[in-house]
């Protein structure tokens, strides 16, 4: 039972932060994605993706539901698994090798519409696991990290606290603060706002924002169109399961191009 | 024993009682055996049920499937007398009953136990899968504690199936509780009459099951209070 065990990951694809193989890795895009499609049984649900993003920009996907922006999204940690096509994100190509797999997931941060929070753990604890097993950090590195992390998400008095007994808004930011604690170069976000009360929202786009400003590599699917105006670098449309714009976001708001994206930006603003 | 309880019940009596306590004795070391046995084998199979490997999963299905639709009796006449007259071996009512009740017990905890572990929301899954953890780990840090508190209640009822269980044991002679209180009651001894001595075994048993379902009733509600 060799998924049992997690053997040492040697490898060109182990990318350790301040080595030289960051310095070449991180001279390529963050993410490639070239003619990618994807079917659910007879229904595809992304036709001929092609998108390249680089390090340090900050993309918003927005769209239609059933566009296939959280599917998008949900390849490039392999939550998904595409069937055609190449998907390289931090310069591993995405393939059945479920070790490069987990090495792109302890660089590619994630955060969930529903949160995900293991519910039997405390804050810390939700901070401190992955650390330990993916990173094998010790139980007193790991938590100066969670601590780190939970204190630029403004809720380090919170760490003994269980999932549960915090409000929506809070969880996503903890959710946040345990993506972090894996000191990723890539975050995704798959509709981090949509489940939370809307008083609860701005607290969660603020940490966005301050995670934003540090230069992260961030790709977004959201519909909250002040985010992408504030910090999207290009905010692209998807329509049934296509890239049907992308541009700036000035130019993207005031100026569409296409007709499916006049009309959706006129239902949503 | 006999010696405490005769001025009680009188010589005949005691005799009986001690007998049949003493045979208890039997019933209870094979219900343990079926359910340590069927538990680490049946959560082989329920870790072969969920794991990403195709073909671990086919060959678990058709474990469970196979040794739940055969009749706990049929498996006890298989191995307790099938198999040695078949192969001219022979195997002895001990362990051809520790056998028959682990395969009997082993493919129910599986079912039980994967259906604890389903029940767990995919999201954990995914939670764990995108900070790198591996399927073993993902399933012994994060879903298996959660599964553990739905599948207890279940659990701890269906001790109480194995118990009962094992007194089919008696027909390839394993002596137990339910064979000695046969004897018994076959003897054409006054006083020994199947109406007097089956309530008696009968007795016996709910005083060992009774305690269990007890127990896992006050931890189904106990689950159910708990708010999360």
């Amino acid at each position: 039972m060799f998924w049992f065990c997690r053997t040492a990951v040697k490898g060109p694809y182990r990318v350790q932060k301040g080595n030289d193989m960051s310095e070449t890795v991180a001279a390529g895009p963050a993410v490639s994605i070239r003619s990618m499609s994807k079917w659910y049984g007879d229904f595809q649900v992304l036709k001929n993706i092609n998108l390249t993003v680089k390090f340090g920009e900050r993309v918003v996907i927005c769209g239609p539901s059933g566009s296939g922006k959280s599917t998008l999204i949900r390849c490039l940690n392999r939550l998904e698994v595409h069937q055609d096509g190449d998907i390289v994100v931090n310069g591993v190509e995405l393939t059945m090798d479920m070790k490069k797999v987990e090495a792109v997931r302890r660089e590619v941060g994630m955060v969930f519409q529903s949160f995900n929070l293991f519910p039997h753990l405390t804050v810390l604890q939700n901070c401190v696991l992955a650390q330990r097993r993916a990173l094998k950090r010790s139980k007193q590195e790991a938590t100066e990290v969670a601590m780190r992390f939970l204190t630029q998400v403004r809720i380090p008095e919170q760490r003994d606290k269980f999932p549960g007994q915090l409000s929506g808004g809070q969880q996503q930011r903890v959710a946040i603060a345990r993506a972090l604690c894996l000191e990723p170069k890539i975050m995704l976000f798959d509709e981090p706002t949509s489940a939370l009360d809307p008083e609860m929202v701005n607290e969660v786009l603020d940490t966005m924002v301050g995670m934003a400003k540090t230069g992260m590599t961030m790709l977004c699917v959201t519909h909250e169109m002040g985010f992408a105006r504030q910090v999207a670098d290009r905010v692209i449309f998807m329509d049934a399961g296509q890239i049907v714009e992308q541009n700036d976001p000035e130019s993207f708001f005031t100026n569409p191009q296409h007709e499916r994206t006049k009309a959706f930006l006129g239902q949503i603003l | 024993m006999s010696a405490l309880l005769e001025p009680v019940f009188g010589p005949f009596y005691s005799n009986v009682i001690g007998t049949l306590v003493n045979a208890t004795q039997w019933t209870i070391y094979l219900s343990l055996t079926a359910f340590i046995g069927g538990g680490l084998i049946g959560l082989l199979f329920t870790i072969l049920k969920i794991s990403p490997i195709g073909w671990l999963r086919k060959v678990a299905t058709g474990y469970i499937w196979l040794f739940q639709a055969i009749p706990l009796l049929m498996l006890l006449f298989l191995i307790g007398l099938g198999i040695p007259s078949f192969f001219h071996i022979s195997v002895a009512p001990w362990v051809a009953a520790s056998v028959s009740l682990t395969l009997f017990t082993s493919a129910y905890m599986s079912e039980v136990w994967r259906g604890a572990l389903e029940s767990v929301a995919k999201g954990q899954w995914e939670g764990g899968r995108a900070l790198g953890l591996t399927f073993g780990e993902i399933l012994w840090f994060i879903v298996s504690p959660q599964a553990l508190r739905i599948a207890t209640p279940p659990t701890v009822g269906f001790m109480v199936q194995v118990i009962k269980g094992t007194s089919m044991a008696y027909i390839i002679d394993y002596n137990d509780l339910m064979r000695w209180g046969k004897k018994i009651a076959n003897s054409q001894l006054d006083g020994a009459e199947p109406y007097i001595i089956y309530p008696m075994v009968a007795l016996i048993y709910f005083c060992l099951c009774f305690p269990l379902s007890k127990w896992s009733k006050s931890l189904e509600k106990k689950m159910a209070t708990r708010s999360r």
